[in-house]
């Protein structure tokens, strides 16, 4: 049987998830496809674009990956685009001269940014946002500039303002709308936007109609309005909505809109039933979806129609849930209220900066539309609420009344949801889609997620789906066991409120009372760990040793070949020319492999366990401490040069950092914590890769936390901004102490926030509104653990019994026979095997 | 019928650390010994990791699974039972170990190796 030739024009986000469905629906085989890709890479993700200025590469941000299409037997054409279609002959014309017959035609060319045709709006550094090379264009053009003005006050020119403010420009937006957002808000929304968005140093001109661009005396521009004002810019970002990209239909004859869009039907047919249209290039009942979520439902629909299913497009729920610059803006359904007969509810509260809206049905019983600024908590359920059709409470205004003490918040259970619930609208998994999951051998979030795709497109329905699984897996009756070991019927949170609570100050003591057995290598360095948050007793104690990982026993790591590593503290990276000399001194009287860390330190390795307990004194002597590179612990903090030497640096990252360390070393967690503070926006130290990350700013330190490199990386939220001093201490007390109360065992921080119910949102309303009346003890317990720091090492060398056990053989001095280096590169390394097999000489 | 035991003197007790381990050269072989005051008892096993490739189960961490007393390796984590030298995280690997007694303050081994436990059994 022949195949069927399918051409696919533009590989963006859309064009993208039409192969992956086309992949999943197993029909792959059936067709010959041909893909035609505009730009000089495939389909990335164009949703979290801004995160290219934060440090995100293209290759992050990729969608297509040229090794799964050609898994799949795509012909892509790379930079290649289609430039005629021609319906009586069936083909296509690229720019590259390639002339190919299709049976099929897929049109997903999404759209361009509309750039209002004033006199000067094609000057030189006069831009738009939506592909990578227009954020190259961008920055290459900030760098040069010191003010930046984005025209249009919607959903991407607010993105985009916050992009050039990042990039360190004085920062304007220009609306031609008497309010931000118009589309989404009503005024009392938008004022609430506007002044926290000015807040943060935007300046923000509504009602305010650009008329030319022309020669500025102080910057590139000037911008002229109609009411005759000016303002000087270098730079002019246009954001003033998007055009569907309708030409090669246009030109073809395919039924286009009248202001623009490939016509289509619920099949996702054009006017031509061998060619569909899908994304934002596509006009469906009079209208043009600028989302994703829609497009991919398209492309479903469109995979279903080649492939003889019966799938049809319904349109598409227009509710957005954005975070602008750290400010949540929720707007579901008829937001303004337009609906005959609605009824408003609102609530303003000027001192939290929140302002909520319900717009319900005359009756009173359904929910039409809300509006949420300044707190997004509760879109989830409002948003079940219309979507679903769900009764609403007698009183609907409990819906955004903030929850009186005691009261419960008044969520909407995830039992209450019908099973044709859309729980994530990215990729149209519904509550039963969950429910099959689950049925079907899915016993975590992470499983849900890779077989359902719930969760992995915008994630903002991840709270929910993590709590529609875990109801979905209890009432199945899936005991999932939080229990840390089988020697003790608790989780890692439960024991430590028994241990904090009852003041237990043994693994002996807690084992009595809660465990049974003898313990082992789970529970041991987890209640280790436990107690030394809460009391900082010595590590070595004789009561505490038993439970140390080896590393802990003996105050350094294990190396492959029982030798251990040697790593003093360098806080913040700084180091005196004398004390690296004595490094180099240590290193080379006892021979050890030197090495810089990543975490900008000084490793030396090869230390004979024996050795150990010389090699520390003689640091001890010259000042070094430990460095805790053993421990679950504060490892390092990294920092850049900062505004000391820095020509860029806005403040003195060095000094914080060193600040930073010595008031959290030795402090044990969950598992290690790391640190960096960068000097500017530059992120030399990269901070938003750290648990804590903080970056200078003109007005104080931004604070971020939950970041990881390692295996999974995670960029780190950005939890407040232009914090004093004072201020950032404070936030990281209490955020690292909440995080050592309620993580689970070895969980990084970034994982601990992934599972952190109600997310960031919360963390913050415990941290910063001390919404659970625990900070203060949070910083008292702190407080606790900087004042009784001590220098394990130090504290080590000078106790003869500690001393003792740094011994290879009770009953002998020799060293382990099996410790063979050998030389390489002008330094020592273990032996292999079959090095080891041969005589050679010994080195160190 | 096995050879009569000779028992020789390794250390004190004192040498020794509560609950875990320490090294001993014992005729040029490294034994891990570990000490439990619970039940007076010294467990002798190979301090080899044969996983690993490196001298280095005195240092592990003891630990119990049902009755059985393990020592987990402080490279890769697999468990050692401290009695039979059976790997708990697969059975085909078996360590070597020793008979001790505790005379007095001095800890006494018997320098043969025990059976491996399959042939154990048969005796
Ligand atoms: C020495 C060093 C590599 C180097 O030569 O540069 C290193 C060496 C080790 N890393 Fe690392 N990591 C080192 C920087 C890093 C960094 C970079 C950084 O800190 O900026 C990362 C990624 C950042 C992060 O942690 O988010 C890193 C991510 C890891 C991970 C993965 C953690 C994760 O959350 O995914 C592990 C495994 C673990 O902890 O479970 C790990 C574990 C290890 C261990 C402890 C593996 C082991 O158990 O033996 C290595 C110990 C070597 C030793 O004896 O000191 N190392 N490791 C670096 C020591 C930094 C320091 O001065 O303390
Ligand atoms: C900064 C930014 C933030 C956004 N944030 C969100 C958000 O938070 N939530 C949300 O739902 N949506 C958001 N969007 C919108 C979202 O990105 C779009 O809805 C989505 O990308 C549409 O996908 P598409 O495939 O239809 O179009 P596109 O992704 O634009 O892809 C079309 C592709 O076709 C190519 N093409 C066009 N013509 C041809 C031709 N003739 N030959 C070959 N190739 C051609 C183009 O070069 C392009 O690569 C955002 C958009 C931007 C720019
Ligand atoms: S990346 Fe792997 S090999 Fe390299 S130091 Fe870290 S843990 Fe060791
Ligand atoms: S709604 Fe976007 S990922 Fe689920």
């Amino acid at each position: 049987m022949s195949k069927t030739r399918l051409v696919v024009v533009g590989n963006g986000m859309v064009g993208h998830q039409f192969l992956q469905s086309l992949a999943d629906s197993g029909h792959m085989a059936a067709f010959d496809v041909t893909v035609f890709c505009e730009e000089p890479r495939l389909a990335y993700d164009r949703v979290y674009l801004s995160a290219w200025f934060s440090g995100s590469t293209a290759e992050d941000l990729a969608l297509g990956q040229i090794d799964q299409y050609r898994a799949w037997g795509l012909d892509v054409r790379i930079g290649e685009k289609v430039v005629e279609i021609n319906r009586d002959d069936r083909l296509v014309v690229s720019d590259k001269g390639t002339t190919l017959s299709y049976d099929k035609l897929v049109l997903a060319t999404g759209s361009y940014p509309f750039v209002p045709p004033v006199p000067g709006h094609d000057r030189e550094h006069c831009l738009v946002y939506r592909t990578i090379e227009d954020l190259e264009a961008i920055k290459a053009s900030a760098a040069n500039g010191r003010v930046g003005v984005v025209v249009g006050g919607g959903l991407l020119g607010l993105e985009a303002a916050k992009a050039l403010r990042d990039l360190g420009l004085e920062t304007h937006v220009v609306e031609f709308a008497p309010r931000l957002m118009a589309v989404q808000l009503d005024d009392m929304g938008g004022a609430l936007l506007r002044a926290k968005i000015e807040a943060l140093g935007v300046q923000v001109h509504t009602g305010c109609n650009t008329q030319r661009i022309v020669d500025g005396e102080r910057c590139v521009h000037r911008m002229e309005f109609a009411d005759g004002a000016t303002l000087e810019t270098d730079l002019v970002l246009f954001s003033a909505g998007i055009r569907p990209r309708d030409q090669l239909a246009r030109a073809c004859g395919l039924a286009v809109g009248e202001r623009g869009g490939i016509v289509i039907d619920n099949h996702c047919r054009t006017s031509d039933a061998q060619i569909y249209a899908i994304g934002e290039c596509a006009l469906w009942d009079g209208r043009i979806f600028g989302l994703v979520a829609p497009g991919y439902a398209m492309a479903k629909v469109a995979v279903s129609g080649l492939t003889g299913g019966e799938e049809v497009f319904t349109g598409a729920d227009m509710s957005t849930r954005l975070k602008l610059m750290g400010v949540d803006v929720c707007s579901i359904g008829d937001a303004q209220g337009r609906t005959p007969g609605a009824k408003n509810y609102t609530w303003l509260d000027e001192s939290a900066g929140t302002y909520k809206k319900l717009v319900v049905s005359a009756d009173k019983k359904q929910l039409l539309g809300a509006i949420l600024v300044g707190d997004a908590e509760g879109y989830g359920t409002l948003l079940q609420y219309m979507l679903n059709a769900i009764e609403l409470p007698a009183h609907p205004e409990t819906l955004i009344l903030p929850s009186l003490e005691g009261a419960p918040a008044a969520g909407l259970g995830v039992a209450a949801l019908p099973e044709s619930a859309q729980i994530c609208s990215c990729h149209d998994v519904s509550k039963g889609d969950v429910q099959r999951a689950v049925g079907g051998g899915c016993c975590s979030v992470a499983d849900v997620k890779r077989a359902t795709r719930a969760g992995t497109g915008c994630g903002g329905c991840v709270p929910l789906l993590t709590s529609l699984v875990n109801h979905e897996l209890e009432s199945l009756g899936v005991e999932v066991s939080h229990d840390l070991c089988e020697h003790f019927p608790y989780t890692r949170q439960d024991l430590y409120n028994l241990i904090r609570v009852e003041g237990i100050q043994s693994f002996e003591q807690l084992l009595a009372r809660y465990g049974r057995g003898k313990g082992c290598h789970i529970c041991k360095p987890a209640v280790g760990s436990i107690l030394a948050s809460c009391w900082n007793d010595y590590v070595l104690d004789p009561k505490h040793l038993i439970l140390q990982d080896t590393n802990d026993t003996f105050l350094a790591n294990m190396q492959k070949d029982g030798t251990y590593s040697v790593v003093p503290r360098i806080a913040g990276g700084e180091i005196t020319p004398d004390k690296l000399i004595v490094l180099g001194e240590v290193a080379r009287d006892y021979n050890l492999y030197t090495k810089i860390t990543g975490g900008q330190r000084v490793d030396l390795f090869g230390a004979r366990l024996e050795q150990l307990p010389a090699i520390w004194r003689r640091l001890i002597d010259a000042g070094f401490e430990t460095g805790h590179a053993y421990g679950k612990s504060v490892r390092t903090v990294k920092s850049c040069v900062g505004s000391t030497w820095c020509r860029f640096g806005v403040d003195d990252s060095v000094g914080l950092a060193i600040d930073i360390e010595n008031r959290y070393k030795g402090l044990r967690a969950p598992h290690k914590i790391k640190f960096a503070v960068s000097g500017c926006t530059r992120e030399c130290a990269e901070a938003q890769s750290k648990d804590i990350g903080v970056i200078a700013t003109e007005n104080g330190w931004n604070l971020y936390v939950c970041g990881n490199g390692g295996m999974k990386p995670r960029h780190a939220d950005l939890f407040a901004t232009d914090l004093d001093r004072e201020t950032l201490i404070k936030y990281i007390d209490r955020v690292l102490m909440f995080y050592i109360r309620t993580a689970d065992r070895l969980q990084r921080t970034s994982v601990w926030m992934e599972n952190l119910e109600g997310g960031l949102d919360y963390l913050r309303d415990v941290v910063i509104n001390d919404s659970l009346g625990v900070a203060e003890e949070l910083e008292r317990q702190m407080a606790h653990v900087v004042e009784t720091y001590e220098c394990e090492w130090k504290k080590t060398v000078n106790d003869a019994d500690a001393v003792k056990r740094f011994r290879q053989f009770v009953n002998s001095d020799q060293p382990d026979s099996n410790v063979v280096f050998v030389e390489e590169r002008g330094q020592i390394r273990p032996a292999r095997p079959e090095e080891k097999a041969e005589p050679i000489v010994m080195v160190g | 019928m096995p050879a009569a035991q000779q028992w020789i003197h390794v250390c004190n007790i004192d040498d020794l650390v509560a609950d875990s381990g320490v090294c001993a050269l014992v005729e040029e072989r490294q034994v891990a010994l570990f000490y439990v005051p619970d039940q007076r008892r010294v467990y002798a096993i190979d301090n080899f990791d044969p996983v690993g490739q490196a001298n280095v189960l005195s240092r592990g961490l003891i630990g119990s699974e049902g009755d059985c007393l393990f020592v987990a390796s402080p490279l890769y984590k697999e468990r050692y039972c401290l009695d039979s030298g059976v790997c708990l995280d697969n059975d085909a690997v078996v360590l070597d170990t020793w008979k001790t007694r505790i005379d007095g303050d001095s800890l006494l081994i018997d320098p043969r190796p025990r059976q491996p436990v399959a042939m154990r059994k048969a005796v």
